[in-house]
């Protein structure tokens, strides 16, 4: 190909990996950390083979088949085996959504802003952007692939050798090369970044539930999807290279691919046609609520599914808690022993903590969207009408409020729903909802914060994510590690009954929800007396 | 009540932090009065303007509209006014017609049926999204939501800088139509020119203080002709004549500043040469301040 198409193609990559020198590492550094913490765990989770083939025996039902992917080396149920069998799928998802993103980042979000056509005047081939693209993003899962292995290599456990190392790295590596193509040839087809990362991530979405019925069904179905292939690798219990190589080559064919639609089309246009949207606004668009509704629909609808998702797997593996916790010494630590209690029961409330906190992120979200707004210089559009400050952010907040119940309450409603149908013993769904609703006053507290923050302090808004993460290390970790009482009483969440082992002291909610109350007068007294600014 | 400003600022201060973005600006809008607010970027403009709306609030001094308190009323005062801000970001995901929508409902007046006029006018398709809009459609979008409203007062942060001519003209008109009806237009400009087409008053702002400001006629010793003339022989005496500045001369081609009430007088004098040819022309906005330091720095000086 002549230089009239690739010329520039390395400035611009180190133009890339300047622009993504934080973003890129940080990747980086949660994937590894995040294998390594995990591997390590189960080193401290499962300290003999007794407790490790307990654990591959709750692991041969359909529900964790359609989950993590078919079972292999159960037979001989090693840490390796166990890290590979468990994390690679959830992984290569997360790796996947991350080179989607980054690749609608540098292509169509760009030249959706104009910013392609700056650098598309200078003189740079017309495939120089998107071949830059696609090598950085190549080389940073090679990186996280080699930086994968070697680290796990490294925590020195018997069972996680070289070979699996790689073979491990290497699969989730080759996961996020085939979604980076993917993606880029959605880049090519949408004509917007959303659309891009839309079809990308319904592709990616496809490929896991293809996976998981071929895998239920045992049929050859999961090789019409990447994440079934990259499941045949079975690292650490056969080591098999041929999914990788399969893998990277059909990313290799989607570059190509990608490649020669973008230099068959114009900058800005895209294959797939583009409806015309409605030239009139809807009944519910006709006032603040309706707006800030609107401009989150998506995001939230998306959220409370998952919430729903999660709480409906949560429930497949609820029937399997007694016979697995009796094996585990050290599980037990997790739940507090109470008498007269199941294990199911004692589980749900640290089930529902996981969860509570989970679902408060899309209802932050829909609060601190405001502070997005104010940024993006589009609250001025809005102040200059006849709405008040307090009516503009009471929307954010109503909006808040509402996510809170229809979110924490499908987590409930999903547990419940498929955990009735498998455990044994008799647990009403009422009792499932009551678990998951006593969380709604906290979510409040977290959501008047988030208010007085952006009353007083919206440069800090940011904070509330670390309180999140603080919250979820404090109430989830603190019982596994036994933190003191008062490290969970650092965050609302730490005052919350445990339904069902203990009563709901509706006393504790009341004061938790007048907290939330006196947080939001504050909040909004802040929003009223100062300016609205633009970044 | 005949007399009462529509908009009035005395003394406006606002200090973002220690810097002093506004100084003690004065302004006043009557009704059925287009105003013309100039300034070059970053003087103050788009300040003055979300002071006005109480988006932000001042640091000192009063700031009324409709007799209102523009940071305590906002709410009211917002039901009777119509705003274009300079630089118009919107929902990418929202098309330009329910945006348009949005606004008019979030103004809670009734829009006076000119919606689809404004829409087939100014060339827009409200079908698309926001985020294909070029910056001079995002801006007709702003436009037709505010000029379809039945306000008493329109306040427009340059509302012409992605326009084309033959659109600024459009604009131009139904700025006109609703000053017939006796309304107030506050319209922000770096543009002299375009001040000068359509504004009864001007006043100019730099640095954040009103350095001039009246009607175009008591301001006309700033706004004199930029003279350039080629003649047969020299012109004899031309720096001494009343009402003539900044005179340069190069390749034979003199130029200089006329006062408009002089024009008469310095034109004859000039005839007396020959003139081979000449142009005239407005002089610019910063030919301008250039003028007003100058006159400013004379003792005894106009200002």
């Amino acid at each position: 190909m002549g230089s009239h198409l690739l010329r520039g193609t390395s400035a611009l990559m180190r133009f890339i990996v300047q622009r993504d020198r934080l973003r890129l590492p940080l990747w980086l550094l949660s994937f590894v950390a995040m294998s390594c913490i995990i591997a390590f765990a189960f080193t401290g989770l499962y300290q003999n083979d007794a407790e490790r083939q307990a654990m591959a025996e709750t692991m041969r039902n359909p529900a964790m088949t359609a989950m993590v992917g078919p079972g292999y080396g159960l037979d001989n149920y090693t840490i390796g085996a166990m890290l590979s069998h468990e994390m690679l799928l959830m992984t290569a998802v997360v790796v996947g959504l991350m080179n989607i993103l980054l690749l609608s980042r540098h292509t169509r979000a760009d030249e959706e802003d104009g910013r392609l056509e700056m650098i598309r005047s200078l003189p740079v081939g017309r495939l120089s952007n998107l071949l830059s693209v696609l090598l950085v993003l190549f080389g940073v899962n090679v990186l996280l692939a080699v930086l994968t292995a070697v680290s796990l290599m490294a925590l020195n456990i018997d069972s996680i050798d070289a070979e699996g190392s790689f073979v491990y790295g290497f699969a989730l590596g080759a996961a996020g090369m085939v979604f980076a193509a993917i993606a880029a040839v959605f880049a090519q087809l949408s004509q917007s970044s959303r659309g891009t990362v839309g079809f990308s991530i319904t592709a990616l979405l496809l490929a896991y539930m293809i996976r998981a019925i071929g895998d239920l069904s045992g049929s050859t179905l999961s090789l019409f999807s990447p994440l079934g292939w990259i499941l045949r690798t079975e690292a650490y219990v056969n080591n098999y290279w041929w999914p990788i190589f399969l893998t990277a080559g059909a990313a290799f064919a989607l570059v190509l691919l990608a490649l020669y639609l973008n230099s068959v089309r114009d900058l800005g246009s895209g294959f797939l046609p583009v409806h015309a949207g409605k030239p009139h606004a809807s009944k519910g668009l006709a006032n603040p609520f309706g707006l800030a509704f609107r401009l989150q629909r998506t995001g939230l609808i998306a959220w409370a599914a998952g919430l729903l998702l999660i709480g409906a797997s949560y429930g497949s593996v609820l029937g399997d808690m007694e016979s697995f916790f009796e094996d585990i010494d050290l599980m037990q630590q997790l739940i507090v022993q109470q008498s007269g209690f199941s294990i199911t029961e004692q589980f749900i409330p640290v089930l529902m903590s996981v969860m509570a906190i989970l679902g408060t992120i899309p209802v932050l979200m829909a609060v601190l969207k405001i502070k997005g707004e104010e940024t993006n210089g589009r609250l001025e559009h809005i102040l200059s009408k006849a709405v008040s400050k307090n009516r503009l952010l009471g929307s954010y907040v109503l909006l808040a409020v509402f996510a809170s119940f229809v979110i924490l309450g499908l987590a409930g409603l999903g547990l419940g729903g498929v955990g009735i149908l498998v455990i044994e013993e008799d647990l009403p769904l009422a009792m499932f909802l009551k678990a998951a609703m006593v969380y709604v006053p906290a979510a409040w507290v977290m959501v008047g914060i988030a208010v007085l923050l952006l009353g007083w302090a919206p440069r800090f808004t940011g904070v509330m994510w670390l309180y999140i993460a603080f919250s979820f290390v404090a109430i989830y970790f603190g019982e596994l590690f036994q933190f003191p009482d008062w490290v969970k009483k650092l965050t609302p969440y730490g005052y919350v009954a445990k339904v069902p082992i203990e009563t709901v002291d509706y006393a504790v909610l009341s004061a938790m929800a007048a907290a939330a109350a006196v947080l939001l007068v504050i909040g909004f007294m802040g929003f009223n007396r100062r300016d609205i600014s633009q970044s | 009540m005949m007399h009462m400003a529509v908009l009035k600022t005395s003394g406006l201060t606002k200090k973002f932090g220690e810097f002093k973005a506004l100084d003690g600006v004065d302004i006043e809008v009557q009704a059925g009065e287009v105003f013309g607010f100039i300034g070059p970027n970053g003087s103050g403009k788009s300040t003055t303007l979300r002071v006005l709306l109480g988006i932000l609030q001042a640091t000192e001094g009063k700031v009324e509209i409709f007799g209102l308190d523009a940071w305590k009323d906002a709410v009211e005062i917002h039901k009777r006014v119509a705003y274009v801000p300079g630089d118009v970001n919107l929902w990418p995901n929202l098309t330009g017609g329910e945006v348009i929508d949005l606004f008019i409902k979030l103004r809670g007046g009734k829009p006076d049926g000119k919606r689809e006029e404004l829409i087939r006018r100014f060339d827009l398709d409200p079908r698309k999204k926001c985020r294909t809009y070029s910056k001079g459609n995002r801006q007709k979008v702003a436009l037709v939501a505010a000029l379809c409203m039945d306000a008493d007062l329109y306040i427009l942060d340059e509302p012409t800088s992605g326009l084309d001519p033959l659109m600024e003209r459009v604009f131009q008109e139904y700025v006109m139509e609703v000053k017939a009806k006796g309304k107030s237009v506050l319209l922000s400009s770096h543009i002299l020119s375009e001040v000068e087409k359509i504004c009864d008053k001007v006043a100019i702002i730099q640095q954040g203080k009103i350095i001039e400001s009246g009607t175009l006629k008591e301001l006309r010793h700033l706004t004199g002709t930029i003279v350039q003339v080629e003649t047969k022989l020299p012109i004899a005496g031309l720096r001494e004549m009343k009402g003539v500045s900044g005179v340069t001369a190069e390749d034979g081609t003199v130029s200089f500043q006329a006062d408009t009430e002089e024009l008469d007088a310095i034109m004859r004098h000039i005839s007396a040469f020959g003139i081979t040819r000449m142009d005239s022309s407005p002089p610019t906005l910063e030919e301008l301040f250039i003028r007003h330091y100058e006159t400013a720095a004379r003792p005894g000086g106009g200002g």
